[in-house]
């Protein structure tokens, strides 16, 4: 069974220019998807649509086998782990209160946040001291840990994550994609990654996912898309230098 | 400067009393503001559409200046009349809007990421209100209460008008004095307490926007315990000095201020009762609503007042009643009384003396130009500047049917001046003519001649007592009391009082005193 498919999906913003086109795309449980694709392809309006931030036009996502229409909203989301492009930590709350956050709107009794809180800690690999520090204390890579923890609070099996390392430095990148390649190997989410960067894409990903002009035009294995003919790929690929593994991602590339 | 400290020293308890009026008005009014500003701000802050007529109708609001504030809400039942519940509404409205604005902005303010983080974690619109939105903007809604509060402090003087108490009284009963002394005694106490309001809550500001949270809960709780020990304070305060069977009120001049204690004074020694003073009230109209809804028992009216600015009714056949012979003043009297009596409020007995409008002109002018009746005047005042009180300018017993009587014509249109002050412009040259009291003391101490009413325009101003026919049901000592002061203050005796008030800077309650124990040994 899939975790999370797009079926037919046409979306268009309020403005009215069309972001995805008839968008079909399966992920399967445990697997980590990366979508790479120009900025402002819609990579971000995908993500919304899984956690009905959006609905789509036409077409359906479905979210463990039910459609997000009939999804309750806020139920829904609090299944599905999110981090955001800029990790939006609450500024007023320390770094246990930001874990906590989900925990207390599900009400979960304050000895059991705390204890989370520190198994999460250790898990993005923090020291538990960090549980009393706030936001603007932290630097742009312990900062994206936390991200990573909060969304991963009541444990969703699903995890989206938007850009997740864009904004930090390539050693930094790098550590922290190695981090998350071993904190999804004891977890085994389901996770879709959005990355304008196909270094990032091929660090991460189980599966590659290549989106052009609001259609995947291709979706398999990293080896599989470095050998793809299509020109809309390559084009993607040209632009990027690929270095085998560990120094893949202190590679920029792309726009932005 | 001495002057107010011994000023200070001899009416401790009264300032006391004030500055605890003025706190309560001020915290109660703010905190409600609070309560319905937030809210509604959050309201315009989800609807965009409706944000700007919120703000906008906000803002009308704190443009309408604060005495005019206090004269719309006069009729309005219930939030209006006088006293401190129609102060405490109008700074209520005052309030709103720098707290509506400020909770807009705060929220506004916060980061798009971080809002769209709440949700994304599944918050609901209410969730995201408590845990993120109000957190995050609670320092800038801070900067909307201090700014609030402060402009409260100030509102809250001119309060006094509608006899609110609070240290805007010192204020209003120095204009209506000229004592600047008594002005700057309740100005100084008015200034600190709003500069201690700003620093206090610029403190509490700056431990909100550090984002702390703990320590805005410090804050928090301190702010609260703060407001609440200022508002039981006060409470008690004011409690201790307000509890009176009869309220007694009084106009906003000097000759009021002194008639209005002369009865309460009265009434406290004849009748035992506990009597509370709410004493210059911002005019005419005021007293008169203030009567009608019960905020104050008495008050001490002219009838020829009565009959024109409350009951409309045309002076000329007034002054006919009695065929030309006297100036009308049994019949002005017998009418007035007919019409208070049925709107359920008794007029007294006259104290003695009529206190008419005096034409007035400097003395050195009278003699050099040989000016005895306003006739005189009129020939002179092509080149001549009048100053006259608004009210006189407007009551229909005043300037427009003065011009008319006696075909008066100024060189430029006459000045709107304070009744008091209207004086010293004469005497300093200012302006060379002015309509003032007849029983003015400063007539005498400035050297000013008035000019006769040769054609007779003005109705008799005879000074009575006017009371809620109820409460001298209640308190029959009461009517006793009132009438045993009928015909016992001469035109003479009120000057004099006026003059050691407005020439000699004595304190009423000294001259009212002295003068009911003269007469009392003179009785005896």
């Amino acid at each position: 069974m899939f975790a999370l498919q797009f079926r037919d999906v046409s979306f268009a913003r309020p403005g009215g220019r069309r972001v995805l086109d008839h968008f079909t795309l399966n992920v399967e449980s445990g697997e980590v998807l990366a979508l790479v694709g120009r900025s402002g392809v819609g990579k971000t309006t995908l993500l919304k649509l899984a956690n009905r931030l959006l609905l789509p036009d036409s077409g359906g996502v479905v979210v463990e086998g039910c459609d997000t229409s009939k999804w309750d909203p806020i139920r829904l989301r609090r299944r599905v782990g999110y981090v955001l492009q800029d990790v939006g930590l609450f500024p007023h709350m320390t770094v246990e209160e930001n874990i906590g956050v989900v925990p207390r709107l599900e009400g979960w009794p304050a000895e059991r946040i705390a204890a989370r809180a520190t198994e999460l800690l250790d898990l993005i690999g923090l020291a538990p001291e960090f549980a009393s520090r706030w936001p603007d204390e932290l630097s742009g890579g312990q900062r994206q840990r936390v991200g990573v923890a909060r969304a991963l609070a009541v444990d969703p099996p699903v995890l989206l994550m938007d850009e997740p390392f864009g904004a930090l430095d390539p050693v930094t990148r790098a550590e922290l994609q190695k981090e998350f390649r071993r904190i999804q190997n004891q977890l085994h989410k389901t996770v879709i990654i959005v990355t304008h960067d196909m270094g990032e894409a091929f660090a991460l990903g189980d599966r590659l996912g290549v989106i052009d002009d609001g259609k995947l035009v291709a979706c398999d294995r990293g080896d599989a898309i470095v050998e793809s003919l299509d020109p809309r790929v390559r084009r993607l690929l040209d632009a990027t230098t690929v270095i085998p593994t560990s120094e893949r991602a202190s590679v920029r590339s792309g726009p932005e | 400067m001495p002057g107010v400290f011994a000023f200070w020293r001899s009416h401790a308890a009264e300032l006391a009393g004030l500055l605890a009026q003025h706190v309560l008005i001020v915290v109660i009014s703010t905190i409600a503001a609070v309560a319905i500003g937030v809210p509604l701000g959050v309201f315009a802050s989800r609807r965009p559409r409706l944000s700007a007529p919120i703000v906008g109708i906000a803002n009308v609001v704190q443009t309408v200046p604060s005495l005019a504030m206090f004269g719309f809400l006069l009729p309005v039942p219930f939030l209006g009349g006088v006293g401190p519940r129609a102060a405490i509404v109008v700074l209520i409205l005052y309030g709103l809007l720098p707290i509506i604005r400020t909770t807009i902005a705060g929220i506004a303010g916060i980061d798009a990421s971080i809002r769209e983080a709440g949700v994304a974690m599944g918050m609901t619109p209410h969730e995201l209100l408590r845990l993120v939105e109000l957190p995050l903007a609670l320092p800038s809604i801070a900067a909307g209460v201090r700014v609030a509060a402060v402009v409260g402090v100030g509102s809250a003087t001119i309060a006094a008008a509608i006899g609110a108490g609070g240290l805007g009284e010192y204020i209003y009963r120095g204009l209506s004095m000229v004592d600047t002394t008594v002005i700057l005694a309740g100005a100084i106490p008015a200034a600190l307490l709003a500069l201690a309001v700003d620093a206090g809550l610029l403190w509490v500001e700056r431990q909100l926007s550090t984002r702390r949270r703990t320590r805005s809960r410090r804050a928090a709780v301190s702010i609260a315990a703060v407001a609440v020990a200022a508002v039981l304070l006060s409470s008690g305060v004011v409690a201790g000095r307000a509890g009176g069977a009869i309220v007694v009120g009084s106009k906003n001049f000097t000759e009021q201020l002194i008639l209005g204690e002369l009865i309460a004074e009265s009434i406290e020694r004849d009748t035992g009762l506990a009597v509370q003073r709410r004493l210059n009230l911002g005019g005419t109209l005021i007293c008169d609503r203030a009567l009608m809804t019960g905020d104050i028992d008495v008050y001490v009216e002219y009838t020829g007042t009565a009959l024109t600015a409350i009951f409309h009714q045309p002076i000329a056949p007034a002054a006919q009643l009695d065929n030309g012979l006297e100036p009308g003043t049994a019949g002005v009297y017998s009418r007035v009384r007919d019409l208070y009596s049925r709107s359920g409020r008794t007029l007294l007995p006259p104290l003695g003396f009529d206190n008419t409008f005096a034409v007035l002109v400097r003395g050195s002018d009278a003699r050099r130009l040989g000016l005895k009746t306003i006739e005189d005047a009129a020939r002179e005042a092509p080149h001549w500047r009048a100053g006259f009180g608004y009210e006189f300018l407007e009551r229909p017993d005043g300037y427009p049917g003065l011009a008319k009587t006696y075909g008066l014509q100024f060189a430029s249109a006459p000045h709107v001046m304070d009744l008091t002050l209207s004086y010293r412009a004469l005497a300093s040259g200012q302006v060379d003519l002015i309509a003032g009291d007849t029983t003015a003391g400063l007539i005498k101490g400035l050297d000013l001649v008035r000019l006769e009413d040769n054609r007779r325009y003005f109705p008799p101003y005879d000074a009575v007592p006017v009371a809620r026919a109820q409460t001298l049901l209640r308190y029959p000592q009461v009517r006793a009391a009132l009438e045993r002061l009928a015909g016992r203050i001469s035109a003479d005796d009120m000057q004099a009082m006026n003059y050691a008030a407005d020439g000699l800077h004595e304190d009423v309650g000294t001259i009212v005193r002295r003068f009911l124990d003269e007469r009392n040994r003179g009785a005896r």
